[in-house]
This record gives C-alpha cells, sequence and structure tokens, in this order.
C-alpha cells in the first residue's frame, strides 16, 4: 500500500510537538497540555501532550489498554481531565460539557459501533446536523416556511455527506440492518455532520478486510481534503496508521513513550520494546 | 344493535382518554426507562385546575382548558427536575419508587388543599347532540375522539419529522452518543416530560367531560388504566397507545353494556394478562434484544 505525496513534511513546534509544514502559519487545531485523568487511585492518562496541526491526519497508537480511547474521552469531555488544559482552536475548554465540545468542533466515532440502530441512516445523519437546525419548535407545529426550509436544506446535506461512502442509496434503511463495513461508514458520516474541525476516528478499521481497509484509507484522504479537517484516529492496523498518518504518538500505560512520524516511531526502540516486548539479553 | 353502536361510541371516548394518558406514559418511558406513576395524578391537578378556573375564577370554560394544560405541563416538568432529573444515575428501581412517592405526595396535597370530598365540575361543552339517522351521538363524544386523534397524529409529526422528534429518538437510543452529537439530554428529557403532561392536560379536560368530578385519588385508577393500554399497545409506542387505550375503552364499555359493570376492572387486567402471555412486548412493541 503507497499514498505518495499526500503526507506533509513534519516540523517542529514550541509546544514540543510536530505538526505538517503547510499547517504552520495556521493555529493548531487542538493542542493538549499535560492532560490526565485519575479514576479513584489509579492513573490512566498523565502528562498527555500532542499539538494536531490544521489539516494533519494525526494517528494514536499503542498497546491494549494503554488508554487511547481514554483519551478520545477526555478530548469529548466523557470523562472530565483531572488535570492538563485542552485548547481547541486555542478556546480552552475546561468546564465546557460533551454538548458545548461537540458544538465547538469535535466529533468522533466510537470502537464498538453506537448508531440508532432502529432509525434510518438518513435520520442518524439528521441527527448529526441536529445544531445547523435552528427553527423554534412552533415553526414546525404550525409548518411554517422556517421549518420546510431548515428541514429541506437539512435533508440535502445529509444526502450530500452520504454521498461520500455512496450510501445515498440505503438512507431509508434502518441503520442497524446494514453491513458491519457500512455501519462504520455511516459512523463517520454522522460525526461529519456535526461540521467539526477535529474528527476523532476510533478503531475505524476494526473488522475490515484489506480492501476495505484501503478503501477507508483513501476516504479519510478524501474527507481531510474535501472538509479541510484534522482528523485524529486510534488504530491497530499499522499498513493503515503508517500509510495515511502524519504526526503518530505512541502510547503506553497512559503516558506518550514516542511522537514523530511514521518513520521514526517504527524505528524507535522503545516502541518495539512497548509492542513486542524486551529482547533478552545473551 | 342500536345500543351496541352506542356503547362502541362510548368505548372510543373513554379509549380516547386513556390513549392520550397512555401516550404519557410511554414517551417517559421511552426516554428513560421509567414508569412515571405520578402521570395519572397530574391529570387529577388538571380537573382541579378546570374546577377552580370555573368556579373561583370565573373563567370562559376553554380558557380554563388551556390553563389546565399549561399547569401540567408545567408541573410535568417541575416533578421531573425536582424529583427524577437528581437520580438520572440511579438504579431504575429508585426512580420507580420515587414515582410512586410523588404519586401519593400529589394525592395527598390535593386532599388537604381541596378536601376529600368529590368537586363537581361545571360542564365544558355545552352544545346539543348531534342526530345521525335515527342515532343521536353526544358532542363531547365526538370532541373527545377528535381531539385525541389530532393530538397523537400532531405527537407523531413531532417525533418522527422534526429536528426535536429526532433527538428524542436518538437518547433513547444511546444517551452518550447523542450527547456526543451535541444534544442538549437533558433539555430534551424536560421537553418530553412538558409534552406527556401537556397531553395529560388535555386528557384531563376529555375526562372531566366524561365524568364531571373531581376527588384527589381519581388519577389513580385513570392512571393504573392508561398504563395497561401503554403496556398491551407495547410501551414505547404512539400507534401502540392509541390501539391500546381504544382497546381497553371498547372492552370496558361492552362489558359495562352487558350489564356486568362489576366486571369492568376485572376484564381490562385480564386482557392485559393474556395479551401479555402470547406477546410479552406489547401489540405494537419492540423486540427487545438482551445483551449477551
Amino acid at each position: 500500500m503507497n499514498f505518495p505525496n499526500h503526507k506533509g513534511k513534519m516540523v517542529p513546534v514550541p509546544s514540543t510537538s510536530i505538526i505538517p509544514e503547510r499547517d504552520l502559519g495556521k493555529i493548531p487545531v487542538l493542542e493538549a497540555r499535560h492532560l490526565g485523568v485519575d479514576f479513584g487511585g489509579l492513573t490512566a492518562v498523565d502528562e498527555f501532550d500532542i499539538t494536531v496541526g490544521r489539516t494533519e491526519i494525526a494517528g494514536l497508537i499503542g498497546p491494549n489498554g494503554a488508554g487511547k480511547t481514554t483519551v478520545f474521552n477526555l478530548l469529548t469531555k466523557v470523562y472530565q481531565p483531572t488535570r492538563g488544559t485542552i485548547l481547541l482552536d486555542t478556546r480552552d475548554t475546561a468546564g465546557m460539557n460533551t454538548v458545548q465540545v461537540s458544538q465547538a468542533g469535535i466529533a468522533r466515532t466510537f470502537q464498538n459501533i453506537r448508531l440508532f440502530k432502529s432509525l434510518s441512516v438518513l435520520d442518524n445523519v439528521l441527527i448529526g446536523l441536529h445544531n445547523t437546525m435552528k427553527y423554534p419548535l412552533g415553526s414546525a407545529l404550525l409548518r411554517l416556511p422556517s421549518y420546510w426550509k431548515q428541514e429541506k436544506q437539512a435533508r440535502e446535506k445529509a444526502l450530500e455527506l452520504l454521498s461520500i461512502f455512496e450510501m445515498q442509496d440505503v438512507a431509508d434503511t434502518p441503520a442497524g440492518s446494514l453491513p458491519y463495513g457500512a455501519q462504520r461508514r455511516l459512523e463517520i458520516v454522522r460525526a461529519l455532520g456535526t461540521s467539526p474541525k477535529l474528527l476523532l476516528l476510533d478503531e475505524p478499521a476494526a473488522g475490515m478486510n484489506p480492501s476495505e481497509t484501503y478503501e477507508l484509507m483513501e476516504n479519510i484522504l478524501k474527507i481531510r481534503d474535501t472538509f479541510q479537517i484534522a482528523i485524529m484516529l486510534i488504530e491497530h492496523d499499522m499498513n493503515l496508521v503508517m500509510g495515511i498518518c502524519e504526526g503518530i504518538a505512541v502510547l503506553n500505560y497512559g503516558r506518550i513513550i514516542a511522537k514523530g512520524t511514521a518513520e521514526e516511531v517504527r524505528e524507535n526502540p522503545v516502541v518495539v520494546e512497548a509492542y513486542l516486548g524486551k529482547k533478552k539479553e545473551g | 344493535m342500536m345500543t351496541f353502536i352506542y356503547q362502541l361510541i362510548n368505548g372510543l371516548q373513554v379509549g380516547s382518554i386513556y390513549a392520550l394518558v397512555a401516550l404519557g406514559y410511554s414517551m417517559v418511558y421511552g426516554i428513560i426507562m421509567l414508569l412515571n406513576f405520578a402521570h395519572g395524578d397530574v391529570i387529577m391537578i388538571g380537573a382541579y385546575t378546570i374546577w377552580i378556573s370555573i368556579t373561583a375564577m370565573g373563567l370562559h370554560p376553554v380558557l380554563a382548558v388551556l390553563m389546565a394544560v399549561v399547569i401540567c405541563t408545567l408541573l410535568g416538568m417541575f416533578i421531573e427536575k425536582v424529583a427524577y432529573t437528581p437520580l438520572r444515575k440511579s438504579p431504575r428501581i429508585s426512580l420507580l419508587i420515587t414515582a410512586i412517592g410523588v404519586s401519593m405526595l400529589l394525592q395527598n396535597l390535593a386532599q388537604i388543599v381541596f378536601g376529600a370530598n368529590a368537586q363537581t365540575i361545571p360542564s365544558i361543552v355545552t352544545a346539543p347532540n348531534i342526530t345521525v339517522g335515527s342515532m343521536q351521538v353526544s358532542v363531547t363524544a365526538v370532541i373527545t375522539i377528535v381531539v385525541s386523534i389530532l393530538s397523537m397524529l400532531g405527537l407523531t409529526f413531532l417525533v418522527q419529522k422534526t429536528k426535536m422528534g429526532k433527538a428524542m429518538r436518538a437518547v433513547s437510543e444511546d444517551t452518550e452518543a447523542a450527547q456526543l452529537m451535541g444534544i442538549h439530554v437533558n433539555h430534551t428529557i424536560s421537553f418530553t416530560f412538558a409534552i406527556g403532561s401537556a397531553l395529560a392536560g388535555i386528557g384531563a379536560a376529555l375526562y372531566c367531560c366524561a365524568y364531571p368530578q373531581a376527588t384527589p385519588t381519581m388519577g389513580s385508577m385513570l392512571g393504573l388504566k392508561a398504563f395497561v393500554a401503554a403496556v398491551l399497545g407495547g410501551i414505547g409506542s404512539i400507534p401502540g397507545a392509541m390501539i391500546g387505550g381504544f382497546v381497553i375503552g371498547i372492552a370496558e364499555a361492552l362489558v359495562k353494556a352487558a350489564g356486568l359493570s362489576v366486571w369492568a376492572d376485572g376484564v381490562v387486567f385480564a386482557i392485559l394478562i393474556v395479551v401479555l402471555l402470547f406477546k410479552p412486548t406489547g401489540l405494537l412493541g419492540r423486540t427487545m434484544n438482551e445483551k449477551v
């Protein structure tokens, strides 16, 4: 698998991280500093620092239980961080809740698919578009033009988003009856409905075969290019991570043990050790 | 034959009221899995509101009905905020017990404030009967049936076609995922209680047309039967609540017409038992998939 010319040259920024060179003049979409969370006495994530460029595709990897999904939960405020700051587009998200973070521009998908299964594919995307519709309830009940207009616009927008993955034809199918791969794609479309600046994908390729994964990689790049947003993904499929991720952070036991480009991370002995264990001496 | 048709209309009238109340149960259950046993007592408060508005404040009956809808809506939202929101993360049994507690509180408050005796409510609708061929149909029956069908259609539209309805369905399926889509869960639940209680207010007005008196405990039997209607139709389903309400209303009317009035309540519960034996999720209920 090869995706040449899609990755930018990485350059260091003051916050001890790297971002693609093309994003250098722009404000990073996400900056997390000293982020940490304790559950009772257990420190699940600690000293998590990351900077994600405006249009970067960032990877978050690490062995099982390293705390990757916990990081996503911190960024989306499903868990409130115990320590540290999260700057979304230079805006401090301290004190924000999940809904506010979603409105501020972070959207995500889930490791175990969490679609609204009994609702139609279209309705799932329309729920993603919830906050773009502003009509008051009265105008819906009285069927005023503003209701029709906005519902119609939202419908068109939803179908347009579905067309990224060529899913317009199944718009009226219940989401739960879609095949597995299509459900994963629908979750991405639903997340895009919230018009995020940063899209978090939690194991988007889980359970996909190599050709589906290849298609997914193309689609991730397409989404980044079309919407000009940053994407951060957790993934175990190294072909995907090494193929499209620009900056990669490696997490182990809740701490970042390495950061860099695909090449740098792959060569890093600490990373190899975290994944495969220590080489026996002698 | 004539009596049969009359009883059928009677049944539809009572059934429409049950259906409206059942919708309140169904919606609340659908969104937070709570059997809101205080729902029947909200109707009781609605009935007293109408009584006060007409007798003490001298309002026009239509205004009195509007007043009842407003008071019920506010009361429903207030109960949700004060009694249920703090228990959002508690086991469901705590919520259920709280609901029963709220129900008793409302009944006893009403008894203290309004007394235990029945208060007669002046008639809300004063119009001559409609004559169809050789039959006389009461206007109240027609209004009741029409109003509840309209409310039902309005509700279906609201749930299926508006963003608030989609938010409700999203919250009922996966609260956390809904939040991550930018949906305010608290607002959505409040809204659901508001709508359910507004329907209770309408139900109260229609009930007062059929049985023009208010007692502190009137809500409990009405609420119980509406709950039976909701379960019978498949709790969580709008058309289910409607059908459940009609089935129970008609069954009750026919049993009474057969001269077995004392058996009417028994028959209602017997129908519930039989239906649940053969279709545990109710007539139109979704099959539940137990997570393994």
